[in-house]
């Protein structure tokens, strides 16, 4: 079995066994949680997006360890089986929908493709944010967290959004580097 | 029987240790603080010194940490989350003929992720001072204590 079908099964499985929370009521907390964020901001756009990054950073380093004790995912050899694992099973696990992940030549890069979106389940972003505000920047934030716990250094960005009116939200993950564990550069020999 | 549970972060810092029966050797916290620190370095060591980690051998993900130490007297077993934590448990040669240590461990690591990291306030990497923790892994162990 392909990386890709393995880890979708086992996102399936997953999610049948995680306790469910109901979606309208996750999505307007959600709402709830950015607008907080906005009037303590003063509308500053860059500081609601890095606040809101931050968060799900907190999230991320937290449930990364949730993942692994749950998922029983094999090691990953590459970033191509890290990026079936986490858009295929923790997306699912996590969150119940379904992404499409596309892997770049060179392969330090990949993008998850959701096609629905629990977090912006009611919103329209008014004109004055439409451009600029990240509304669900948030998951760029988990996915960094969560490889950083993993040694992996990843940057992410939302490419396409459906509140900007694009077809399906889209974010896009570089890997920057690896850290190593271990004794560092002074004890390492040839 | 289980003797002793530990808990070692990924610097090294003990972050958890209980007594598991009475049978278990009476040490204080700073000793336990130290044989934590002490089992973080000899894992550290015996990962260094795998083949697997010679230049130009390097298999991606391969960890070569302790996982059991067996003696007369005693059995330590011990599991590695990818994340760097240590869940190390100890306990009479002759439990492993009924229960997986490892298993057990791992179900620990479970009780571990639902009641300390899902805790707002609880820091990482700092000790854990979670009730439904200490609960959950008292729990564990006597259902597994049964089983025996």
């Amino acid at each position: 079995m392909s990386s890709k079908s393995s880890a979708a099964a086992n996102g399936q499985a997953l999610w049948a066994k995680v306790p469910k929370a109901n979606a309208e009521l996750f999505a307007l907390t959600y709402g709830a949680l950015v607008m907080e964020v906005v009037s303590d901001s003063d509308g500053n756009v860059d500081e609601i997006n890095e606040q809101l990054e931050k968060i799900g950073y907190s999230i991320g380093i937290r449930s990364v360890d949730e993942f692994l004790a749950k998922s029983n995912s094999p090691y990953c050899k590459n970033l191509e089986e890290t990026a079936n694992v986490l858009g295929k099973t923790a997306f699912k696990m996590f969150l119940g929908i379904n992404c499409d992940v596309q892997i770049y030549n060179p392969p330090t890069s990949f993008s998850l493709i959701l096609h629905d979106n629990p977090l912006s389940l009611f919103v329209e972003l008014p004109d004055n944010y439409k451009d600029t505000l990240q509304y669900t920047i948030l998951y760029c934030g988990v996915i960094r967290g969560a490889l950083e716990m993993l040694n992996y250094k990843v940057e992410c960005t939302l490419i396409k959004s459906t509140l900007r009116g694009d077809d399906v939200d889209e974010i896009k993950v570089d890997l920057k580097n690896i850290l190593q564990d271990g004794a560092g550069e002074d004890y390492q020999e040839e | 029987m289980f003797l002793h549970l530990f808990i070692v972060n990924k610097s090294g810092g003990l972050i958890h240790h209980r007594s598991l029966s009475s049978k278990a050797p009476k040490l204080g916290t700073n000793e336990w603080l130290r044989i934590g620190s002490t089992f973080h370095s000899l894992y550290a060591i015996a990962n260094e010194a795998s083949p697997v980690k010679l230049p130009g051998n390097k298999k991606n993900g391969a960890d070569d940490g302790i996982e059991e130490i067996q003696a007369d007297g005693m059995t330590l077993n011990c599991f590695q989350t990818r994340t760097g934590l240590k869940f190390v448990i100890t306990a009479e040669p002759n439990t492993t003929a009924a229960v997986d240590l490892g298993q057990i461990l791992r179900e620990i690591y479970m009780l571990y992720t639902d009641c300390c990291l899902k805790d707002p306030f609880y820091e990482l990497e700092m000790p854990i001072r979670c009730e439904l923790f200490t609960q959950g892994v008292e729990n564990l162990i006597q259902k597994y204590s049964r089983i025996r």
